[in-house]
């Protein structure tokens, strides 16, 4: 049975405040992790898909292989939190998607009081071959905006396999954010990056998006979108390497910037080294589409109300 | 209702409009026939007041006062509204959002969604959880456009180009919509370079080198249009004329 301890509950909390359903993660049928700081509350392996994870210094080690084959029902819950003001999340895990197989993941990162917060992801993911994996991962931070949030993920997909995954974080201050996401794609692979981010006050965002296009056919997709107020200081680095005949790669980045402090860069590095390869870019940085804005202004919103429709549109 | 009287406009020291006078009755149908590039689109910006389509000179009334120099949404609160030769394309705004965003400052009664997608000719079910972006093909963004205006019941519907774009069988559900509009109250006006959908108008103004040169009877005006074209000397090239004093 659930352990309804104070942690628990604060968690849970923390996680409906993300967007979650506190419900879902306890339930039997879906597999999930439950962190709390260095402490794993709750953790459920299913046929198929096991879970298995360990307190380490600083964090948690975990370690997530779906058997080749499964198709997984319901999508597997992953929970992090961090209660109180200060300290160190290390999360270190390891995704193993056996050939075939096919899984959604829903991840929340909480972290409602972060004063002085340092949370650090390290994952590395491997999609088998033929397999599917689509992962969301959706961060609830705290007012104060004092928190470092550094994801690391190395990916490889392997021939005929599909990576989809979405990071985003609008939800309270950022904070720092060093976002490092890297994609190795074999033979007809697909690999889908997907960096939502609205930033506040003085929130720094660093965004790196790579994909290297190593097989035959593979289609690779770095998009971000961020919107950036107040003083917030905002960088993309799209990357995309083309190795191998008929890969494709896009870069695709939105970044919005909203008053006369905050500032944003997008820097897209296209490497094209088989003849055969291709790779496009497109970057729309500055303030938001005035036609998009207009357009809504003569329905009867505002200026302001108007901007507020195209950006929730866009970090959706 | 709407009355605009000697408008000039100029963009980097472009003339583009001039001398422009014209007058919108309650409830009819008008609509404005002229070349590419005369100003037929520069009028609808002017008229909705869109940034950097602020007049020089002249006044705009609606129904006595004056909205020369009112914002784009106080205008649309007034009950103006415009649907855009190409609209705009919006990520994450689903078609239903769209429409009740149009919704809200609709001036009586409410249409739903569904109900303004149906007069449009579009199945909802299809095209209700849809984003309103690059995905829809031009033709289905223009009906969408149009529903959205209908949505908004207007005193006053600008519809430049609302046939542009939309298969020839999908024309006559066009026409309706827009004879829907005078029917429930809103005025329209319509441009069109299709003589047919002009021909529902119940009146009609040419405009020719950013300047109303006729204004009447639809059928007389797209005669005029048609004679005064073939036979008039004028060019219009306003982009080599170039007002140095601007
Ligand atoms: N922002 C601008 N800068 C420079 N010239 C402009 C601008 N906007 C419009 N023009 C010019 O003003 C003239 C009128 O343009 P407008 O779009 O109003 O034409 P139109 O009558 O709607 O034509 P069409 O039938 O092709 O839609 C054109 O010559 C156009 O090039
Ligand atoms: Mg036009």
């Amino acid at each position: 049975m659930v352990d309804y301890s104070k942690e628990f509950e604060a968690i849970a909390k923390a996680y409906e405040a993300s967007g979650g359903n506190p419900n879902d993660l306890f339930d039997k049928k879906t597999a999930s992790l439950v962190v709390s700081h260095h402490k794993i509350l709750f953790q459920n392996s299913i046929p198929g898909v096991n879970i298995s994870g360990e307190e380490i210094e600083n964090g948690v080690k975990a370690k997530i292989v779906v058997k080749p084959g499964t198709m997984v029902k319901y999508p597997v819950h992953l929970c992090f939190g961090v209660i109180p003001a200060e300290g160190v999340q290390k999360i270190v895990s390891e995704f193993d998607i056996g050939e075939g197989a096919k899984v959604n993941f829903i991840a929340h990162c909480s972290f409602p009081n972060a004063i002085k917060l340092r949370h650090i992801m390290d994952s590395k993911i491997r999609v088998g071959r033929n397999a599917e994996m689509n992962y969301a991962e959706t961060h609830y931070h705290g007012k104060d905006g004092g928190i470092e949030v550094l994801p690391v993920t190395k990916a490889i997909v392997e021939e005929g396999g599909k990576l989809r995954s979405e990071f985003k974080l609008i939800k309270g201050a950022v904070g720092k954010l060093d976002l490092d996401y890297e994609g190795t794609l074999e033979k007809n692979a697909v690999c889908e990056f997907d960096t939502k981010v609205y930033g506040k006050g003085d929130d720094r965002v660093l965004v790196k998006e790579s994909l290297f296009l190593n097989g035959e056919n593979s289609r690779g997709l770095a998009k971000s979108r961020i919107v950036a107020t107040d003083r917030c200081v905002s960088e993309v680095i799209g990357e995309a390497v083309g190795n191998a005949p008929n890969a494709r790669g896009h870069v695709d980045c939105v970044e919005i910037i909203k008053g006369k402090e905050a500032r944003v860069s997008a820097v897209p590095k296209l490497l094209v080294v088989d003849d055969r390869a291709k790779l496009t870019h497109e970057a729309a940085i500055g303030s938001v589409d005035k036609k998009q804005v207009e357009t809504l202004m003569a329905r009867g919103l505002d200026e302001d109300e108007a901007v507020d429709v195209v950006v929730k549109g866009m970090l959706r | 209702m709407l009355n605009l009287t000697n408008i000039e406009l100029t963009i980097n020291c472009k003339k583009i409009l001039h001398d422009l006078n014209l007058e919108v009755r309650k409830g009819e149908i008008h609509s404005i026939l002229g070349a590419n590039g005369t100003g037929k689109s520069t009028l609808s910006s002017v008229i909705m007041g869109l940034n950097g389509y602020q007049v020089k000179g002249g006044q705009i009334l609606l129904d006595g006062e004056d909205i020369t120099n009112l914002p784009i949404h106080e205008r649309a609160k007034r009950g103006i509204t415009l649907g855009w030769q190409e609209p705009a394309r919006f990520e994450g705004l689903t078609v239903g959002e769209y429409l009740r965003i149009s919704n809200k400052f609709s001036r009586d009664g409410f249409l739903s969604p569904r109900e303004c997608l149906l007069k449009v000719g579009l199945a909802p079910e299809l095209y209700i959880g849809r984003a309103v972006d690059g995905t829809l093909s031009g033709g289905e963004r223009k009906r969408i456009e149009l529903a959205s205006v209908l949505a908004m019941k207007p005193k006053l519907a600008i519809l430049d180009e609302p046939d542009s774009g939309i298969d020839s069988l999908s024309i006559d559900h066009i026409v309706d919509v827009i004879k829907t509009f005078s029917r429930t109250g809103s005025a329209v006006l319509l441009i069109t370079h299709h003589e047919e959908v002009a021909a529902i108008a119940d009146r009609a103004s040419s405009l020719c080198d950013g300047t109303v040169v006729k204004t009447g009877e639809p059928v007389a005006v797209a005669k005029f249009f048609r004679n005064h074209c073939e036979e008039c000397p004028h060019v219009n090239k306003p982009a080599e004329e170039v007002i140095h004093n601007g």
